[in-house]
Order: structure tokens, then C-alpha cells, then sequence
């Protein structure tokens, strides 16, 4: 007999999400589709694969062959199909719309990319096959590093970064070894930091042994440059800057800033997260910039994929150029080779940060989004990626209060004080957003404001588009003032495969993988059909 | 005796062992406390040093000894239920005990009336 | 620009609802020194999709693929078979083109399958808990050794010599820049070394790999027990996991920290990237963990649902008390992972490492009976070394002038040691042929 119909409750049991509708046998609303774990649906006897049966061989395992189950569930193929389709239907993405994530610049992900990337003889070569055998793919990543070196005005990049905090760990180091080189690595430990900073930055100082101390924001939302020059000292190792800023804006003293820097013997890093906003219109090496990572998943639209993988190259002035680590890829004649540990190279690498080199697979999507592109076209991505911000800016500023005067870069930032007295929250307004079928802006970030929500469109987004994004936005806010639906808003959203769900629990008792005595309570139907 | 400094912390003061713990106010601002990491008993420490991390679900925060001394127990019962730092803070949730090595500190920290008026200055 | 939706009419209108004149006065507050006229001199305008294919065709073509070669190359990365359901399955977009699960209400496709690739990383490696993914193996050991560090507040890293060689040079790096001290063995192609004697009470962890770099299958029960009474932590490295169907697990032995190379399920060789990092430990060290949590809780409904936890530990909330840098998981070669584990299975897991070592054994029996060339192995899983009668890198290259991608020299990872230059490292899996053995023993015999 069924006893419950909600075969997806928690430990703490069902209750039904809207008592005006009535409950369905399987638990599943339509489309929504609740779905077990794999570890609570195999069956012993059961596989997704046809393998053959191996020959019959004395081990040479040397006594440590595995014992007892590993406890590995048995699923068919259609299972598996199924299985992942139904979890993919409960994930927003930017395929299905405005995904305004600021300083994460959700732009379209073409899928000539997923193609070229997948071509056998590029997507199926060995790292450590003889260098004669992968010419056409040294070429590839040199033809990369060309772009970024031309697009950033940077004599040098160092390709092998797994991703952008990687490359900030890069690039610190290559500071860290040119000052070594100099003598003063023991006597700069200080690196400057904006108190906007993304938290990456004080981190990767931190971790390299430097003391990080910030530096205040004027009331325009830039770097204090008196209080900067104030900080700089025989002391200062480096400033880390973002810029655009965390609050979407130009640094309009960068090039005062980079002097000051450079005078006082410390060195430029800049950090590319908003690269979006300038590329193929600004070169960062004009700006006096020594290293900056580029995140290709964000300026060049490799995929986010749920949260990586990523890449971050780095760009090297010609200071720090001969400490980029191993592996350099190097042309010799009409020949490429690479140079790994050991090898002979015109510099001083500071080592090797990740195995073989790099991320093949984002190197291929991004330079095949680049000369999709052209210097042409990236230049308008800049363009229309800044003229976005603006326009969502202009639309809302006399609803929502927009943190800072004048126009913003790529991103649009605003604060809570429109929420005032409202009882609604930013974390209130977002979830709203859900319910709208948005996925929310970027909340609490920068920290520099109060309440911050930011905003960024990309350049991917049609004008219409963005018109019935910011009346969803307009509605909302007006909403929000009216005063009398905090209530509402404390409930949103109501429509997502989940409402809110409880963070503390999930900290106090961390549970952080299915174990057998986590199952589904007894009287799950599904179950009960299986036995 | 208690007292109380500038950073929410309060101690109890009987004979030559102080316990610690966070205010009201202190765990209002947290929220959700779901996780503490307390020192071990016999670890040193000196007034204004970095001894526990309180942690909500976003935010993580250093306590800092409002006095110098040896630590001489930690709550145990704090691993299993943070919560008692929310509902309790000055009860069951108190954080380490300390042997005090100098109770001419406790002269530098606030007395009930002036912290609940540091509070109020605060807004 | 099929790329931008924005037209020359929806420019005007933006405009002028900004109230600007152009979109250069939207950027007037970029110092007019670094403003560039026009674009970026030196470089090509835009392509269309049919001439973006046609320049990546003549990259691949300028390569030799494994596809079209016989292949026994490993060191780290392995070529096996990858159901056609995996990359179907991660191209999906709402997969594809999601971010960091971050709204766990829209994203609980992106934390089940991570939970679920939590829970399947512990089975594997016997361990209690696992992170949702690292960059790759190499730089997930590095971060092994700097969390032993922080749990033992000690900073001495002992580095077994048996262990990759990039693993190796990237915790140098690390230790070099960050200030902390590894010692590496000497390299162990014998698989002889005794790390136990060598284990005192400055040593903040021992840093091993299983199979070893040269093939050799070890229990590590001894050593682990030799770390916990010297108050050290046993870090085991698995570069192939694979293997895991068939060995005893890093968990089993007594190992504190279980790093894996996740390539082999699910993603493709990629010229080395991007691949996935498998990161797990006890219970008792979760809070000292880099990377990214998924855990299980319930929604206002009570309904069960999975979120980002325990984020204290990370850069955004920590800065620079934070126990890494790291933002970024492997997320879609994780997903790539679980979903190629799922259609295993744990009977078609097992039967998977069995045939890679059925294959490896016929290999090794076949290239160990060519004259003059020495099996250095009497334990192994895929993959194995040979001291060849002359230096390695040269037969390797003459191979490749006949297209057999024959294993790799170990002088190309640790070069400059005379002791290791006849060395060839040779692996076989599943996909490997009676039809791609021929010509490499045939090869072989021809250049010795």
C-alpha cells in the first residue's frame, strides 16, 4: 500500500509546497521531475556497458588485489540517459536566457567550439606523444598566445594555468621571483589590495607569504591614489587591481596608479576577471599592467560547465616574462617544440604549476570564439557588453539606486537602499528573480557596498530581451516598495524544482555523501514498486 | 564577575579561571552559528590574540582573548550543537575557560552598563 | 557578427535611452592615452563558422592521432574508451552552460551529480569524504600537501620518488614560492625505496603514488602506520584510477589523503587537459579540505535538496585566511566522471580494470622477450617500464617516424639523469590491439 506520495522527502519529512494544488502520485509537477540518487536505483546485475570478458591471466598485483565490493551501483544505459536528462531540466543556464551573474560575464558559448575541440586529431592526442606528432597542436596554443599577447599589448603569456585563481597564483609567483632576483624578495612582503577586491586576491598574497593591506575606495567608487601613494613603500612587493573594478568601473587614475607603482619599485598586477569590458578597445599594456590572468571562460566563452573547468592564462610584461613557468612552447624554424623541466629556455621559469600543458581542450574553444570574432568583432563585444550595462543602468536607476554616479563598464551596480524599510532583502529580491525565471544577479558582492546587486548583461543578450528583463526588474522593485509584500518575497521562489533550502542544516551536520543509512524513508513508492 | 569587550566577547570571572564566550548582540549579528572551532586546553594565549573562529553560514569570525592565561577547558558540547551559541550564548554556549595570568587586564574591559551603552552606540 | 544580437537600430535606441551621444562617451573614464582609435592593429577580423572548422581541420591535421596509430602511451594520462552517452550527456546545455551552483534552487542538477560524484570518489578511494573535484591530479597533490601542512602544522613534505615527475615538480614549486620544505626521493624505477626510515618528527607528510610512476603496485599499510606514530599524514597519488577496480584502496591502507587523476572515466586524453582532480580524506579533516563541498539538507518544504557547504573554508569568505585560492572545481569533467562511473557500474568497473591489466600483462610479456630489453616490473596494473639496450627517446622518435606512439621515454620527464635514459614507460588499456601489438614489437625489434 502507498503510503506517501512524496517520494523525495527529506529527513525531515514531506510537506506539500502549495496546499492550493493538490499532490501528484509520483511527487513529480510536469516537467519537474523528482529524481533519487543513482546510489538508491541500481540493481547487482545490472550495467550501462559491454565490455568483453577478459582472458584469464595470473595477476601481477603483487598481493594487493582489491577485496569485497566497492559498492558501485548498477544502472543501464537508458537509466543513465534518463537519469542525467532529469537532473539537467532542473539547472538554469545561459542557453535558456539572461543569466545577469555580475563579474562572472554569462555570454553565449557557441558550439562550433564543442565541435573543433572534439576533432580527433586535437581532442584525442596524448600530452607526451613525440612533439612531431603534435605540431598542429603546439601551433594551435601558440596561435592563442599570439591573440592574447596582441589583444593585452603584453610581450609574453604563460599558457599553463588551470583557471584564474591559478593564474593569480601564477603571476604572484613570476613577482615574487623577479623581486627574488633583484634581492628583495625579503624585504617587499607587502601587496595592496582594494577593499573591493575579489577574495582570490588576498588569498594568493597571503599564501605566498605576503601581508595584504587594503586600500580604501573614494567616494566614486576608485582607488584613493593619495592613500595609495601613501601605502607605497620599499616595503610593497605589488598592488593586485582589478579594473574594471569589482563595482563595474573604470579605474580613471590607472595610469597615475601604474606610475606611482612602478616608481616605488613594486610591481602591477591586474586582474582580468572584467577583461570583457575593454577587449579589442583597451590594451592592458598601455595601462602599464605587469601580469594580468584572463579567464577564458569568461572574455572568451569557454563553457562554465556547472563550475569549471576553467583556464587563466597569464600575460607577462617584459620584467616578469623569463620566470614564466614550464612548459614554454617554442618555435624554432618552421618548427614548434616544447620546453619542459630542465629544458633550455631564454629565462629563469619559476617552475611548473600544473602537469603537461595546460588546458588544451578551453585553449581550443577560446581561439575558436576568437577568430569567430576577429579584432572586429571582439572590439563590439566590448562595445555592446558595456552599452548593455548602461542601458539595464538607465532603465532602473530611478527604481533601484545604483551605488555610483556616471556610467559603469560592463556591469551595472546597485544597492539595497531602494529596499529600505521594505522588509525585502537583496537575498528577497533575488530569489524573486527565480520565480520570474531569472537566474539572479551576482548579491552581496562587492563587499564595498551595502546590499550590492550587480549586474551583467554580456553582449549577448537582443534588446528585447533585456526590455522585458528590466520590466520584470521594474516590477519587482515596485513590488518590493508597495511595503505590503515582504512576506511574498520572504517565500520566493515558488515555482523552482526547490524553494529556499536550509544552508545551516547543512553546515551543522554536514552530510556530504549517500550512505546506505541515508535512504529514503520507508513507504517510497518507487520502492515499494520494485519489491 | 563580568565583563565585556569592545568585540562582543564576555568573561566570567571566578576566582582565577574566566569563562568566554560571545554576547547576544554577537550572535545576533552571526546568525546561524553552525560551527566552532575552539582552542585546546593548555594552549597560551595573550590578550587581543586570535584564539577561535565562530562560523555562520557565511561568515567566519575570529575571537580574540579578551584576557592573556592558559586555556584550561574548551565547551565540548559546541562541536555537536553550535545552535547553543545562538540560543544560549552566555549559557550553554560559552566557548573556552582561561587561568588568568594577570586580572589587572579585566580593569581595561566593560562592565554591563557600558557595554549595553556600546551597543546602543553602535545603532 | 552572428554572435551579437545587438543591431546598428537597437545601438541608437540604447543610447539614447542612456542619453549618450556614442558609445565612446561610455567610455570616457579609460585615460584617452590607452584608448585605441580603432581596433586592435595585427590582427584578423571576423571568420565564418565554415572557416573557423577549416583552420582547426588543418591544426588536427598536422597531428597524428591516437585513433590512427598504434598507441602505449600513458605517465599519467590514459586513453580508454568513452561511452558516447558521456559527451552527449555533458554538452547538454543546461549542463554546459551553467555556472558554480550558487542559487541551489536552479541548480540542483549541478549539486546531485556532484554529490553524487562525492559519494562515488569515497567508494573508489575508500575513503569517508570526498570534494567536488579539483583542477586535475597534479595540482590537487600540491594542495594534499599544503592542507597536511596546515593539519600538522608542520612543514616538512617527503616526496617518494616513485612519484610522476610533474606531481613532483609542482609541490617544489609550491613549497618553493609558499615557503615550506619538500624533500624528493630519488627516482625509483626498481621500486625498491624505503620512505619508512626516513619519516620523523618535523615530517609533515609523505607524499606516494599507486601504482608508482614506473608501474609498481605497493602496499602502503606499513608506512602509513609508520606516519601516524610519528604524527605525519600518508598521502597517496593514483594518476590512474582505473586501477581502483582492481587494487586495494589508498583508504584501505591507511591513508590519510587520496589524490586522483580522474582522466581515464570519462574524459579524453585532450593533449592534457582539461581533466578532472578526485580529492578525498577522513572525516575528521573535512574542515582543513580545499575545494568545493556539496552536501545534503532540505528545502522550506522539507524536500531533499543539496547545496554549496561548509564555503567558510574558501577564498571568497576567508580571503586571506582561506585554506586555498581556489574558486574553481572541474565541474563538467566531473560530471563527464559520474557519468561514465554510472554506466560502469560496479560490475562493468571491475571488468574494465581487468581487462586493461589482461592487456598490459600480454604487452609486458611480449616486449620483456625481445633480446636485450629488461622488464623492470614484477608488479604492475597498465602500464610498466623496460630498460631498453640504448637510450629511449631516439627509438621512441624513429617509432614515430613509422606512426607506433610507442610509450614514453623517461628522460622526456626527468631529464638530465644518465641513470633513468634507457628507460621506456609502456602502457596498455582496453584499447589496445593484437593489430597495434604486431607493429610495435615489430618496431621495437627493428630499431634495438
Amino acid at each position: 500500500m502507498v503510503q506517501s506520495l512524496d517520494r523525495s522527502q527529506g529527513r525531515s519529512g514531506g510537506i506539500s509546497a502549495d496546499a492550493a494544488a493538490p499532490a501528484t502520485f509520483t511527487g513529480n509537477r510536469a516537467l519537474q521531475i523528482e529524481e533519487p540518487l543513482i546510489f538508491e536505483m541500481g540493481q547487482p546485475g545490472r550495467c550501462g556497458v559491454d565490455l568483453p570478458e577478459p582472458p584469464k591471466v595470473k595477476d601481477r598485483l603483487n598481493g594487493l588485489k582489491r577485496a569485497g565490493e566497492i559498492g558501485l551501483p548498477g544502472l543501464s544505459e537508458p537509466q543513465v540517459v534518463q537519469h542525467y536528462t532529469r537532473l539537467s531540466q532542473k539547472n538554469y543556464a545561459i542557453d535558456m536566457g539572461v543569466y545577469p551573474l555580475g563579474s562572472c560575464t554569462m555570454k553565449h558559448n557557441p558550439r562550433i567550439n564543442e565541435k573543433v575541440a572534439r576533432l580527433p586529431g586535437i581532442g584525442d592526442l596524448h600530452p607526451l606523444q613525440p612533439v612531431s606528432t603534435v605540431q598542429g597542436a603546439l601551433e594551435l596554443i601558440d596561435g592563442l598566445a599570439h591573440w592574447l599577447k596582441t589583444l593585452t599589448g603584453m610581450p609574453a603569456v604563460a599558457m599553463s594555468p588551470a583557471a584564474g585563481a591559478h593564474g593569480e597564483m601564477c603571476g604572484m609567483m613570476a613577482i615574487a621571483a623577479a623581486l627574488e632576483a633583484r634581492g628583495e624578495r625579503a624585504k617587499r612582503k607587502v601587496v595592496l589590495a582594494p577593499e573591493s577586491a575579489h577574495g582570490t586576491n588576498p588569498a594568493t598574497a597571503a599564501a605566498l607569504g605576503f601581508t595584504v593591506k587594503p586600500i580604501p575606495a573614494n567616494e566614486r567608487g576608485r582607488v584613493d591614489l593619495s592613500a595609495l601613494k601613501a601605502a607605497l613603500g620599499p616595503d610593497v612587493a605589488a598592488i593586485m587591481l582589478t579594473n574594471p573594478n569589482t563595482c563595474g568601473l573604470f579605474e580613471t587614475e590607472i595610469v597615475e596608479i601604474s606610475r606611482a607603482v612602478h616608481e616605488a619599485g613594486a610591481f602591477f598586477y591586474c586582474d582580468g576577471a572584467n577583461f570583457n569590458a575593454i577587449v579589442g578597445r583597451v590594451r592592458p599594456g598601455d595601462l602599464g599592467v605587469d601580469c594580468m590572468h584572463i579567464n577564458l571562460h569568461k572574455t572568451f566563452s569557454t563553457p562554465h560547465g556547472g563550475g569549471g573547468p576553467g583556464a587563466g592564462p597569464v600575460v607577462l610584461s617584459a620584467a616578469l616574462a623569463p620566470y614564466a613557468p614550464y612548459p614554454w612552447i617554442v618555435k624554432d624554424g618552421d618548427k614548434w617544440r616544447v620546453a619542459e623541466d630542465g629544458a633550455a629556455v631564454d629565462g629563469k621559469p619559476l617552475g611548473r604549476l600544473k602537469a603537461f600543458h595546460g588546458q588544451m581542450g578551453m585553449f581550443t574553444r577560446a581561439l575558436s570564439y576568437i577568430m569567430s570574432h576577429g579584432a572586429d568583432g571582439l572590439k563590439q563585444v566590448a562595445e555592446d557588453a558595456v552599452l548593455s550595462a548602461n542601458y539595464v543602468m538607465a532603465a532602473l536607476k530611478d527604481i533601484m539606486t545604483p551605488a555610483f554616479e556616471g556610467p559603469c563598464m560592463h556591469e551595472a551596480l546597485f544597492d539595497d537602499s531602494f529596499l529600505k524599510d521594505t522588509g525585502v532583502s537583496t537575498l528577497d529580491f533575488a530569489k524573486a528573480m527565480i520565480d520570474e525565471g531569472y537566474h539572479p544577479m551576482t548579491m552581496y558582492f562587492p563587499l564595498v557596498v551595502h546590499g550590492a546587486m550587480l549586474i551583467e548583461p554580456t553582449e549577448s543578450q537582443a534588446k528585447e530581451d533585456l526590455d522585458v528583463f528590466i520590466a520584470a526588474l521594474r516590477s519587482l522593485a515596485e513590488r518590493a516598495k508597495s511595503g505590503t509584500a515582504a512576506e511574498d518575497f520572504k517565500a520566493a521562489p515558488r515555482f523552482a524544482p526547490r524553494r529556499r533550502l536550509d544552508e545551516t542544516l547543512a553546515a551543522r551536520k554536514p552530510v556530504l555523501r549517500w550512505r546506505p543509512s541515508n535512504n529514503p524513508p520507508e513507504g517510497d513508492p518507487m520502492k515499494q514498486a520494485a519489491d | 564577575m563580568i565583563r565585556y569587550s569592545k568585540e562582543h566577547e564576555w568573561i566570567r570571572v571566578e576566582g582565577e579561571i574566566g569563562t568566554i564566550g560571545i554576547t547576544q548582540y554577537a550572535q545576533e549579528q552571526l546568525g546561524d552559528v553552525v560551527f566552532v572551532d575552539v582552542p585546546q586546553a593548555g594552549r597560551k594565549v595573550a590578550k587581543g590574540e586570535a584564539c577561535a573562529v565562530v562560523e555562520s553560514v557565511k561568515a567566519a569570525s575570529d575571537i580574540y582573548a579578551p584576557v592573556s592565561g592558559e586555556v584550561v577547558e574548551a565547551n565540548a558540547g559546541l562541536a555537536d550543537s553550535p545552535g547553543d551559541v545562538n540560543a544560549e550564548p552566555m549559557g550553554k554556549g560559552w566557548f573556552f575557560k582561561i587561568k588568568l595570568s594577570d586580572k589587572g587586564e579585566l580593569s581595561g574591559l566593560m562592565d554591563e552598563a557600558a557595554y549595553n551603552d556600546f551597543v546602543k552606540s553602535l545603532g | 557578427m552572428r554572435y551579437l544580437p545587438l543591431t546598428p537600430t537597437d545601438r541608437r535606441d540604447m543610447l539614447s535611452v542612456i542619453g549618450a551621444k556614442s558609445v565612446d562617451e561610455l567610455f570616457k573614464d579609460v585615460p584617452a592615452s590607452a584608448r585605441l582609435p580603432g581596433k586592435v592593429s595585427g590582427l584578423p577580423d571576423h571568420l565564418g563558422e565554415l572557416e573557423v572548422e577549416r583552420a582547426f581541420q588543418n591544426f588536427a591535421a598536422k597531428n597524428v592521432s591516437p585513433s590512427t596509430a598504434p598507441f602505449f602511451i600513458g605517465a599519467g594520462a590514459y586513453r580508454h574508451h568513452v561511452p558516447s552517452t558521456v559527451d552527449y550527456m555533458i554538452q547538454r546545455g543546461e549542463f554546459l552552460t551553467s555556472y558554480t551552483p550558487y542559487q541551489p534552487e536552479i541548480t540542483q542538477g549541478t549539486l546531485q551529480y556532484l554529490f553524487e560524484f562525492q559519494t562515488q570518489v569515497s567508494l573508489l578511494t575508500g575513503m569517508e569524504v570526498a570534494n567536488a573535484s579539483m583542477y586535475d591530479g597534479s595540482t590537487g597533490a600540491s594542495e594534499a600537501v599544503l592542507m597536511a601542512n596546515r593539519i600538522t602544522r608542520r612543514t616538512k613534505a617527503l616526496i617518494s620518488g616513485g612519484l610522476h615527475p610533474h606531481y613532483r615538480n609542482i609541490i617544489e614549486t609550491t613549497a618553493h614560492w609558499q615557503g615550506y620544505s619538500a624533500v624528493a626521493g630519488k627516482a625509483d624505477p626498481e621500486g625498491l625505496e624505503d620512505l619508512i626510515a626516513k619519516v620523523d618528527k618535523e615530517t609533515s607528510c609523505v607524499v606516494v603514488q599507486n601504482p608508482s610512476f614506473f608501474g609498481h603496485v605497493r602496499d602502503f599499510t606499513k608506512l602509513a602506520a609508520a606516519c601516524h606514530a610519528a604524527g605525519a599524514l600518508l598521502i597517496v597519488v593514483v594518476t590512474e584510477v582505473v586501477s581502483l577496480g582492481l587494487i586495494k584502496p589508498p583508504g584501505e591502507m591507511g591513508a590519510d589523503i587520496v589524490v586522483c587523476e580522474g582522466q581515464s572515466i570519462g574524459n579524453g586524453l585532450g593533449f592534457g587537459g582539461p581533466y578532472v582532480g578526485l580529492f578525498a580524506t577522513r572525516d575528521k579533516y573535512v574542515r582543513q579540505m580545499p575545494g568545493r563541498l556539496v552536501g545534503e539538507t532540505v528545502d522550506a518544504d522539507g524536500k531533499r535538496g543539496f547545496v554549496l557547504t561548509l564555503s567558510t573554508r574558501e577564498q571568497h569568505i576567508r580571503r586571506e585566511k582561506a585554506t586555498s585560492n581556489i574558486c574553481t572545481n572541474a565541474g563538467l569533467c566531473a560530471l563527464a566522471f559520474t557519468v561514465h562511473m554510472t554506466l560502469l557500474g560496479e560490475a562493468g568497473f571491475r571488468r574494465l580494470a581487468e581487462l586493461n591489466h589482461a592487456k598490459a600483462s600480454e604487452l609486458a610479456d611480449r616486449v620483456a622477450a625481445l633480446p636485450g630489453v629488461k622488464l623492470l616490473n614484477d608488479s604492475f596494473f597498465n602500464e610498466f617500464t623496460v630498460r631498453l639496450p640504448k637510450p629511449a627517446a631516439p627509438v621512441v622518435e624513429a617509432l614515430a617516424g613509422h606512426r607506433i606512439l610507442a610509450g614514453v621515454p623517461v628522460s622526456r620527464l626527468i631529464p638530465n639523469d644518465p641513470a633513468v635514459d634507457n628507460l621506456l614507460l609502456l602502457a596498455a588499456t582496453e584499447t589496445a590491439t593484437q593489430a597495434g601489438m604486431g607493429p610495435l614489437i615489430a618496431g621495437l625489434k627493428e630499431v634495438l
